[in-house]
């Protein structure tokens, strides 16, 4: 049995099919249809809704796909549709939820059909913010809701205006006054009893099974018993193989239950990251020893896709576009794998073997990520090209990592990805930059050995030429940016005073 | 011709018009009330329906194996052509476009089965599950290929005014070009579906997601063999359109109904977005060549263009797109002398279809192409080049002879170079190019002439239906459809406008085909044109016998009668507009008409490819500055001006809705959209993980959009104009701001060509063509100087 609350609305469930997405549940067994199926892909965010989550004691609520996520992982969750802003059913302009209103006084629908997600996603950034954020965390917050209609103008200004009225605590899920809250703490007594009972929490449906276990032990003992079973997190990707392939799994093991899944830890070994917690809990914290992956993390999709996705999830699929992957292999990152075997810890780099295929037995689980400490040399270099800025996956990704001392690189690490059948570090050019000075020509030099490391192919986001061409050419922006940087950072007052800085980047809203 | 006081009101009270009220569905859409089609309850016992599409482009069906399809759980039925009562063929115009096929297959996704199932998964699995052996043809893929084969869907239709090729010959410059230029997916948000729901006279209740609901009637009517009042089709609203459901909305809810026909239950289609994105057809791809002469100062004195549609295996509406493609290839420009010749290339793909623009930006993207390589040929500004050919008194007669009789571009132009501070901004660029290594900055000024009218003249007609119940509330029917753009919210302005009522007691609700027959799409941005004027006409019908009864009942007289601030005022005295009507019914007068309208003057003379297609112009224009990444090809939007003509606006903000919307549209077909097909003819950009609409960080950074302050000198509804389309191609700013850029790189002696859409491949490409093109420059150069 699963409990979870909806809206206001206590619900347990035990037989359904472990398939079944939030939105086909929500608008099919539910009747609640306001959030709409656009692509059922996690691309366009129709469907968005938010999501509460008891974590560390503490209900926080963040936006996501429910054409993604799983009803079997609402488990102890607090589900908020589109229906539950307004109490009234027919309300006034003056009766809708700030967000609500902002939209509609800005006239930020037109055909309509993507609001309801528009509105939750703006919901969540409400809710989480006390006044407006500014206009990079309202494009970071919509990101990933694509409208047709509007061109987006009047939706930015409704992000602005909605924290403009006089506020209401009520307006607040997370207040204690809020209409909801009573309910939220009935689900909160109830889960904590649950938790004494130890027990696993499952759903079945004729030989269909989605287990929860609760923590690692369970979780490996599930996988030994049915190692056909396909683990499962965010399922950013696994519920695109439902709806879009019609490939369907008949046993789930959540792995969003198991504690040892969930935690980001820093100590002086280096960073350790939960194969199971979601991209929007720890990138903060690792930028703060990584800021130059910031760019490459935030563009992982889309917020509610950062929102469910984790590093667990994206490795085991080892997509050779996988951004994350270039990122942690050439910070030299290892991953801990578990089954009721033992465990071992075996190098990123290693773990691809080739197109979607890596070293992970049927009965493993990655459990963590490993990134080695950072030294106080070490430079970071993480690229990202995409027809989109926003919400789309690479045509190339490149990742270069090296210690500089005395303007001279050592342990250089160069990974990409999009270029090969599983992300891969290139090695010829590692190589020719290990031990050379940190200068235009050597990079450039190094940039031609680009084909002796990689034959990518031509596909729909790029051909095998345009990938290779751009590829070196970000050696040049490597260049650049750096001596930008330096530039800045030797200007000793006056002397410099006159050189502008390069303009290495153009001035995206998302970059 | 009928003559409506169509004057925007001023001063008095009670005015509905040129106020911005929300859309009419705002707070529905906010709290997930909206209902749309997939959104209904369904019945119980009701089925889902799925169709079987073909895996090839090209080939012939030899055998089908519907087995493992029948064994799914939940299957009903599959259905083929044979279970078809009336016709297969269901194409709007001109015959071609196949409902279901049991031999020949032309493109890759076309329909072959139908799979009937109690369950939407069901259906779809089991479709998956027919297997179909075919023999396999070679797709025709290659536009040069089909143009050289003189391989047509239509024959082509040119453009002929004075002697184009002389003019070429003789002037003292001539340059030539070409541009393959993208097709682009609609992604309405809301994707193809409709319910069919048997009649207990054996024809069809049909609730769908169409800007055509006559046409679905008319189709679902001729496929089931029924007479057409055996159909009727509702469609409340669609989550978007933008042409996609002009023609495309028609098969798959014909498919319905024939499912629910065969069944006797309420059938529901809706494609799965990748399958919507194989299945239907896309804004055409072009591939156009030009020819220009022209003289020292950058006039042009000749123009011989090309234009080639990718229309894909059938019509559609092909032949009426091409044909505005040559009527804009012209844009805001005045060719003396131009042959302007349009081919209808048939290709192995999905049908291309209606897009906003419908063709016009196809062929408009030609002319500023070549103004803006006359400009970069001469070393001019492009703005120069642009204002010295603008059509002006005198100079005002377009290829196809339809005399301009408008000239504000000029000023709307002085107006932007003033509040957009061109000048000062091309120098500041000009300068940060100089010494920017890797960023380039760009600055592009388009203008836009866009013809309002269908260019098929019966289609220029309207209806309403005007119903005032005894309590003085009124619903309004029309035959137009509401897709976002607020159609519905202008009609009921104009109608509380004609009553001098308040808004709150209008309702403009679903259109049917029971309450406005025979009625046209809503395309060709004439929603409000047409429909408005119908609605209008209604109201001032029954505003007439309201006050011919006033006039009687109170013994005044009509001259000094008026409607007002929800009253009606006589000499006498004056009356609620709600007792006036309860006293009217009692006094047993009509209180319901219909309204009609058709636009008067247009014609076009195919056989001279001459005539009047259009009713008038719609104009605006767009600067907008980019940046671009010489290293990788990315690039971005960073400040883009809009001023728009849309005459005197019924309603501002939804206007400003429809320009803002329209541009990003039309910069993302431009930019980021990037429709291809693999070598077999599949779709290979066929779901938005791999076709990227323009998201919310590409809204310029600084995005002002500004009306022009004028009237619509024809006689149009309150003087408005059109607006749904025209504002699309005021994204060319930005592709020909992206030139602007790469031209920095030969310091603005030459730019590249850039086939859109520009994504940073495409333009990456055009930085090392215009590098190479430094490098032989400078060869030629050293050899000239040497050689001296």
């Amino acid at each position: 049995m699963i409990q979870f609350l909806v809206n206001n609305e206590m619900v347990q469930l035990t037989q359904f099919a472990p398939n079944l997405s939030i939105l086909d549940w929500l608008r099919t067994n539910m009747g609640k249809v306001g959030s709409k199926e656009g692509c059922a892909s996690g691309d366009c965010g129709a469907c968005t809704v938010v999501i509460g989550d008891l974590i560390d004691g503490q209900w926080q609520y963040k936006s996501i796909n429910a054409c993604l996520m799983l009803v079997g992982n609402l488990h102890g969750k607090h589900l908020i549709t589109v229906e539950a802003l307004t109490a009234k059913a027919n309300p006034s302009l003056e009766e809708l939820h700030p967000v609500q209103r902002a939209m509609v006084e800005c006239h930020g629908s037109q055909c309509g059909f993507c609001t309801p997600g528009f509105i939750m996603s703006l919901f969540a950034l409400y809710m989480n913010y006390p006044s407006y954020p500014g206009k990079e965390a309202v494009i970071q917050a919509l990101g990933g809701n694509l409208c047709r209609c509007t061109g987006y103008q009047p939706i930015l200004a409704a992000a602005e205006k909605c924290f403009t009225y006089t506020h209401e605590s009520t307006q607040n899920i997370s207040d204690k006054d809020h209409r909801f809250s009573q309910q939220v703490k009935a689900l909160t007594l109830s889960l904590e009893k649950d938790l004494a009972l130890n027990s696993i929490p499952a759903i079945e449906h004729g030989e269909q099974y989605f287990y929860l276990p609760q923590n690692l032990t369970q979780l490996c003992e599930l996988k030994a018993t049915y190692p056909d079973a396909k683990f499962v997190a965010g399922a950013t990707d696994l519920s695109v193989e439902f709806s879009q392939h019609l490939a369907y799994s008949e046993q789930l093991i959540s792995v969003r239950y198991c504690p040892e899944l969930m935690q980001f830890t820093q100590d002086e070994t280096g960073i350790r990251i939960g194969a199971a917690l979601p991209y929007s809990e720890f990138i903060e914290s690792f930028c703060e020893i990584y800021p130059e992956a910031h760019e490459l993390f935030e563009r992982i999709g889309s917020l509610q896709i950062r929102n469910a996705g984790s590093l667990g999830g994206s490795i085991a699929n080892a997509s050779p576009i996988g951004d994350p992957a270039p990122l942690l292999i050439a910070l030299d990152a290892s991953i801990e794998l578990q089954s009721t075997r033992g465990t071992r810890t075996i190098p990123l780099a290693e773990f691809f073997v080739d197109y979607r295929k890596t070293q992970l037995a049927n009965d493993e689980v990655i459990v963590a990520i490993h990134v080695p400490p950072r030294l106080s040399n070490q430079q970071l270099s993480c690229h990202k090209i995409s027809k989109r800025i926003e919400d789309d996956i690479s045509a190339v990704c490149l990742v270069l990592s090296y210690q500089l001392t005395d303007h001279t690189m050592h342990a250089v690490k160069c990974a990409m990805g999009g270029m090969a059948s599983t992300p891969a570090l290139a090695h010829h050019i590692a190589e020719a930059l290990n031990g050379k000075l940190f200068s235009l020509e050597n990079l450039q030099a190094a940039a031609q050995k680009m084909e002796e490391d990689f034959q990518p192919l031509s596909d729909v986001r790029a051909t095998s030429a345009y990938r290779l061409q751009v590829s070196k050419n970000l050696f040049d922006r490597i260049w650049y940016q750096s001596a930008g940087n330096m530039i800045l950072s030797t200007s000793s007052a006056d002397l410099n005073a006159s050189v502008p800085a390069i303009k290495t980047r153009i001035n995206h809203a998302s970059l | 011709m009928r003559h409506f006081k169509t004057d925007k009101p001023t001063g008095q009270k009670g005015n509905a018009i040129g106020q911005s009220f929300i859309h009419e569905s705002a707070i529905k859409q906010v709290i997930g009330k909206a209902v749309y089609v997939d959104d209904k309850a369904e019945e119980v016992n009701s089925l889902h329906a799925y169709p079987v599409v073909s895996t090839i482009a090209h080939g012939n069906i030899v055998s089908i194996d519907t087995t493992a399809a029948f064994a799914v759980q939940g299957v009903v039925d599959i259905f083929s052509t044979k279970d078809i009562p009336g016709t297969n063929d269901i194409g709007p115009v001109f015959s071609g476009d196949i409902l279901l096929t049991d031999e020949l297959i032309e493109y890759h996704g076309q329909p072959i089965l139908l799979v009937v199932a109690t369950s939407y998964k069901a259906a779809r699995i089991a479709a998956r599950k027919v297997v179909i052996e075919y023999q396999t043809l070679a797709p025709m893929l290659d536009i040069k290929q089909a143009i050289k084969e003189q391989h047509w869907v239509r024959p082509p239709h040119a453009l002929n005014r004075g002697d184009a090729k002389q003019a070429i010959d003789n002037a003292p410059h001539k340059i030539s070009g070409d541009l393959d230029i993208g097709g682009q997916e609609h992604f309405y948000l809301e994707g193809q579906v409709s319910i069919a729901t048997p009649t207990e006279e054996g024809g069809m209740f049909i609730q769908c997601s169409s800007q055509h609901p006559s046409e679905v009637q008319h189709l679902v009517a001729k496929v089931l063999k029924q007479p057409f009042n055996y159909v009727t089709v509702e469609m409340r609203r669609m989550g978007g359109g933008f042409g996609g459901k002009e023609t495309q909305a028609a098969p798959w809810t014909c498919l319905a109904a024939l499912a629910a026909f065969h069944t006797g239950k309420t059938v529901k289609i809706r494609l799965a977005r990748s399958d919507d994105f194989k299945s239907t057809g896309k804004r055409h791809p072009f591939y156009n060549t030009y020819q220009v002469g022209f003289d020292q100062q950058g006039l042009i004195e000749g123009v011989d263009i090309n234009i080639n549609g990718y229309c894909g295996y059938s019509p559609d509406l092909s032949d009426a797109i091409v044909d505005r493609a040559l009527f804009h290839a012209d844009n805001a420009y005045y060719y003396p002398n131009a042959h302007i010749n349009g081919n209808r290339c048939k290709t192995n793909t999905v049908s291309h279809t209606a897009f906003r623009g419908f063709g016009g930006p196809q062929g408009m993207i030609m002319a500023e192409q070549l103004v803006d390589d006359i400009a970069y040929y001469l070393k001019k500004d492009p703005l120069e080049i642009r204002k010295l050919n603008l059509y002006k008194p005198g100079r005002d007669l377009t290829p196809y002879k339809q005399k301009v009789e408008q000239f504000i571009l000029k000023d709307m132009i002085a107006q932007m170079e003033e509040e957009g501070d061109y000048w000062a901004r091309k120098e500041a660029i000009a300068a940060f190019n100089k010494t920017s290594p890797i960023i380039k900055k760009g600055l592009s000024l388009t203008p836009v002439k866009f013809g309002i009218s269908f260019t098929v003249q019966h289609l220029n007609q309207a209806g309403a239906l005007l119903v005032i119940y005894s309590d003085g509330s009124v619903h309004v029917n029309h035959g137009g459809t509401e897709m976002g753009q607020g159609l519905n919210t202008k009609i009921a302005q104009i109608v509380a406008q004609a009553f001098s009522i308040d808004m709150a007691h209008i309702l403009v609700n679903a259109t049917r085909t029971d309450k406005v027959p025979n009625t046209s799409p809503t395309a060709a941005s004439s929603g409000t044109d047409l429909n408005g004027m119908a609605a209008l006409n209604a109201a001032n019908t029954i505003k007439q016998r309201l006050f011919e009864f006033a006039a009687q009942h109170f013994d005044v007289s009509l001259e000094q009668m008026q409607l007002s601030d929800n009253q009606l005022v006589h000499e006498k005295g004056q009356i609620s507009f709600a007792e006036l009507i309860n006293l009217a019914y009692l006094n047993r007068i009509s209180l319901s008409t219909t309204g009609y309208y058709a636009t008067p003057e247009i014609y076009y003379d195919r056989e001279k490819a001459e005539g009047h297609p259009f009713f008038y112009y719609a104009y605006g224009l767009a600067l907008s500055e980019v940046e671009i990444d010489i290293l990788t090809g990315e690039n971005t939007v960073t400040r883009t001006d809009i001023l728009h003509d849309v005459g005197s606006s019924i309603n501002p903000a939804l206007d400003i809705g429809q320009i803002e919307g329209a541009f990003i549209q039309g910069m993302g077909w431009l930019t980021t959209e990037d429709l291809s097909w693999n070598e077999q003819g599949a779709l290979a950009s066929n779901a938005p993980a791999t076709y990227k609409i323009p998201a919310i960080g590409d809204t310029p950074a600084v995005f002002n959009v500004k009306l022009y302050n004028s009237q619509n000198p024809a006689t149009t509804v309150f003087k408005s104009k059109a607006v749904g389309e025209p504002p699309f191609m005021l994204g060319i700013s930005v592709w020909s701001a992206i030139r602007n850029a790469l031209a920095s790189i030969t310091d603005y002696q030459y730019a590249p060509s850039l086939n859109p859409p520009a994504t940073p491949e495409a333009i990456l490409e055009a930085v090392q063509a215009a590098q190479q093109w430094n490098k032989t420059t400078t060869q030629t150069t050293t050899k000239e100087t040497s050689h001296a």
